[in-house]
């Protein structure tokens, strides 16, 4: 039990000092700098401010519901069968989640030109439409990898008890599985709608120069139009919106998160019908798009051929480092970023769901909000608050991996908290009868449990700083730590066709990268044969 | 294509080895310094560069990176007083008064600026030295036209019916060319810069939120159907070295009566404890070594005269010789009631 004692502020403290330093801290000292008063007053007078209100929370409402309801079938698929290629195509679904936003509005805007989809009835270009299209293909990845691990976990024969009572399969879906998997949904959807909700590259380039979020218009006051009282204005708007979604949504999950009998047994094969038929939705929504960067990567000025690839490797004089050398960067931060995220993550869940009860609201309440605050507001923020020793860390190298784990927190969190959530205390309770130290019971029941979580919440984490473009665009940098998609963005800012082809092939080669981090962050079996019965 | 890289990069090295140095004297004192350059995400000067300016001095440079202009001046205002660095560099025209406002600079008067045209030096208490230029002009795509539709001359032109549905701009509430583009139509037509809009949008104008759209997804050149495409005086030469499979000349051209200039600008930033080191930086800015090295890097133009240009720039690259031009603080007065009304007439 000493060591439990000691261990214990340890598990609390190292998520506190994170958010506090890296978060809380930043966020409040940007805002009480340029916060008036009066502006917010003026600003809910405003017709334009209620439209921008209104359009950014009904896309991200949309979004979220379109992602949910495509990415349930294929949750099912990866939760109840087993087929080979299965851990692949769990990866492979993982890599739109870290394509530039630049690069996916360049292949969406290609694919509606193929399509005939410029124009005419069925136009997509600069509609709202496209920019659902795109939050769909980004945030499938999420509800898929989160409500499928869930899924896995759950017993299957509490369904198959009711269809043999002559429950149709609609309904066993609809009133035992669902219910079910509401802890895991209401999960995800909060990730998807916070991540739309403060979605920026998506809405600037594929919604048209009309549309506006709260994000769009956060950074155009602070950057374009130097109207620091508006941006503040909006910036605590949007706080406030985040914080009440987050309060709700963190409701939700505790009523809905019983106890669940744990079992994770053999699958059976899917049919294939059942298979082909979830691929085809999958590759719609996720291959096509996929298929013309890889397309685009391969063509050069003399037909299809590797040149891109090759170029990457050599420096062109826009950038510092080769691309190559940038992708190296990237990486590197992926990994001090996942590994913070993991530590900090996986100790505040075991707080959240262990931990006294102020303690645990507060942990699954602040650590989600990173989520949800604009990047002008957490890269200023950083910029403002932390300028002084001892923490002076604006130039510092790790400040990007660490604005990345800020972000890749939640995605731990929401994995692994409504995992451990489910397992039965009698289990533990079961296991500390039989002699096991809490440490024993943590490493024998918890961990085997929610290890699987944890590790789609380390991909996610990963994903989300390899791909990141956000709050980093406005921390300095050092130009040697170039990462992947910075180099892409200057790429393709300087006309020629070489350029624009190394830039396709650099995309790829993130794809690649991200789809293989996951495979082997995910690697381990997945657990079977671990726990297996039930107590 | 691999040769034709090394050729650029041989020319390069080539250039740094030639460049003479202005010899300036040293200030006392200031050897094993380190002083920190903030720029904009778009800046890179050749390896060794920056070499030079530590072997002539002991001064050594680190370099930080902010966003794009615009976020990188917000973000040098919100540190005003304690700068993470001790000069900047990539302050333009479009936001300079905005810095100066925010008193970010300590005046510092480069002995170099005398050669430097005195167009460019726009702050009369050198609070900022102009270190490069560029024009940001509509660009076409050459084999667009011909004897019987030539490519339009002027800012009238483009609102012919002969060009209608043929020009693509950006947005100047989110873009730097878009907002360059709309300050020539108000330099050239004063208060009727409205109807000049409300003509363009008549005669089917195409918005974009940001360059890379603009010229990937609806120019020409990235395959839209669009010859005509607010860019940059030094897009043609970029066509050219970046060419895939290289080509003779590029396929695009500039139309040099609808451009507006466009000048960066670096400063000595204030609160700064390396003043004597950020100054002679400033200095080694304006030295030939740095001047030559900036085309090929950063495909703007040297602002010092005595700096020569690369092959592709003498052959490719041209200038305006009167482009448009507003004074800086009369765009920070009224950028966003111009921006605005912008909106209003193009988009609404």
């Amino acid at each position: 039990m000493t060591l439990r004692r000691l261990a214990w502020p340890v598990v609390v403290l190292v998520p506190v000092a994170f958010l506090g330093i890296f978060f809380l801290w930043p966020v409040t000292n940007i805002l009480v700098k340029g916060f008036v008063g009066g502006r917010l007053w003026e600003l809910l007078h405003e017709a334009v401010f209620w439209r921008v209100l209104w359009f950014t929370v009904w896309q991200a409402a949309a979004s979220t519901a379109l992602a949910l309801v495509l990415a349930l079938p294929g949750a099912h698929l990866l939760a109840r069968f087993h087929f080979r290629g299965r851990s692949l195509l769990r990866a492979l679904a993982t890599v739109p989640f870290v394509m530039p936003t630049v690069v996916v509005a360049g292949a969406f805007i290609a694919l509606f030109e193929q399509f005939g989809l410029n124009d005419g009835a069925f136009r997509m270009r600069h509609t709202v439409w496209a920019l659902l299209a795109a939050h769909v293909f980004f945030n499938l990845a999420i509800v898929l990898r989160t409500v499928g691990s869930y899924w896995e976990g759950l017993d299957g024969r509490v369904e198959e008890q009711a269809r043999l009572l002559g429950a149709r399969p609609g309904q066993v879906f609809l009133r035992v599985t669902l219910p079910r998997l509401a802890p895991a949904v209401a999960s995800a959807a909060s990730v998807v709608f916070l991540f739309c909700f403060t979605s920026f590259g998506v809405i600037l380039l594929l919604g048209g120069p009309t549309r506006a979020t709260l994000e769009t218009e956060i950074w155009r006051h602070a950057v374009w139009r130097g109207d620091m009282a508006s941006a503040s204005a909006l910036a605590v708007v949007q706080l406030g919106a985040v914080m009440s979604l987050v309060l709700v949504s963190n409701f939700l999950q505790r009523r809905r998160g019983g106890r669940e009998q744990t079992r994770l047994d053999s699958r059976p094969m899917p049919s294939r019908r059942l298979l082909g038929a979830n691929l085809g939705l999958l590759l719609v929504a996720l291959g096509l798009p996929v298929l013309v960067l890889v397309e685009r990567s391969l063509a050069t000025g003399n037909g299809y051929s590797f040149d891109n690839y090759r170029a990457l490797t050599v420096r062109v004089t826009l950038l510092p480092v080769s691309a190559l050398t940038a992708l190296g960067n990237s990486v590197l931060f992926a990994v001090v970023a996942t590994a913070l995220a993991v530590l900090v993550g996986g100790f505040a869940s075991l707080v959240v769901v262990y931990g006294r009860r102020s303690l645990s609201h507060f942990f699954d309440f602040g650590l989600m909000l990173p989520l949800g605050v604009s990047a002008v507001t957490l890269g200023f923020g950083m910029l403002v608050a932390l300028d002084a020793p001892p923490m002076d860390f604006r130039s510092w190298r790790w400040l990007v991996p660490v604005a990345h784990a800020l972000i890749g927190i939640p995605f731990v969190l929401r994995t692994v908290v409504p995992t451990l959530r489910r397992i039965d205390p009698k289990v533990r309770e079961s296991a500390a009868l039989l002699g096991a130290s809490p440490f024993q019971v943590g490493r024998l029941v918890d961990f085997p449990l929610a290890g699987r979580a944890l590790a789609v919440g380390a991909a996610f984490a990963f994903a989300v700083s390899i791909g990141e473009f956000g709050a980093t665009s406005f921390l300095p940098r050092h130009p040697d730590r170039l990462t992947a998609p910075l180099a892409l963005f200057r790429l393709l800012g300087t006309p020629g066709d070489l350029l624009r082809g190394q830039a396709m092939a650099l995309a790829v080669l993130l794809m690649v990268l991200t789809g293989l981090a996951v495979l082997v962050i995910e690697g381990r079996p997945s657990g079977r044969g671990v726990v297996r019965g039930d107590f | 294509m691999k040769r034709l890289i090394s050729f650029f990069l041989l020319a390069g090295l080539t250039l740094v080895a030639c460049g003479e140095e202005a010899s300036q004297p040293v200030p006392e004192g200031i050897a094993g310094q380190t002083i920190t350059l903030l720029t904009h995400g778009s800046f890179w000067v050749s390896e060794g560069t920056l070499q030079a300016f530590t072997d002539q001095t002991g001064v050594q440079v680190e370099l930080l990176e902010g966003g794009d202009a615009g976020e990188m001046v917000a973000s040098a205002i919100l540190t005003a007083g304690n700068p993470v660095a001790d000069v900047l560099y990539g302050v333009d025209n479009t936001f300079l008064q905005r810095a100066l406002d925010a008193d970010l600079f300590e005046p510092y008067a480069s002995p170099a600026l005398s050669n430097v045209p005195s167009a460019l030096q726009l702050d009369g208490q050198h609070r900022v030295t102009p270190i490069d230029f560029g024009d940001v002009c509509v660009n076409y795509w050459g084999d667009w036209f011909d004897e019987t539709l030539p490519p339009p001359g002027s800012l009238d032109d483009l609102i012919d019916s002969r060009y209608a549905g043929q020009l693509v701009v950006q947005n100047p509430e989110t873009s730097s060319p878009g907002l360059a583009f709309l300050l020539a139509t108000i330099a050239e037509y004063g208060d009727g810069w409205e109807e000049y809009w409300a003509a363009l949008r008549r005669n089917e104008v195409a918005v974009t939120t940001g360059w890379e759209e603009a010229y990937y997804g609806e120019f020409v050149s990235g395959g839209g159907d669009r010859p005509l495409v607010v860019s940059y005086a030094s897009s043609p030469p970029a066509e050219f070295i970046y060419a895939d499979p290289p080509v003779e000349s590029p396929p695009t051209g500039v139309l040099l009566d609808t451009c507006f200039r466009q000048i960066e600008f670096a400063g000595v930033l204030k609160g700064t404890p390396h003043q004597a080191a950020a100054q002679a930086l400033i200095d080694f800015m304006l030295s030939d070594t740095f001047q030559e090295d900036i085309p090929l890097n950063m495909f703007v133009f040297p602002a010092s005269q005595t700096a020569a240009l690369p092959e592709a720039f003498v052959n490719f690259a041209r200038l305006a010789e009167d482009p448009y031009q507003l004074p800086p603080a009369d765009i920070e007065a009224h950028r966003n009631e111009w921006t605005e009304r912008w909106t209003q007439i193009v988009l609404r």
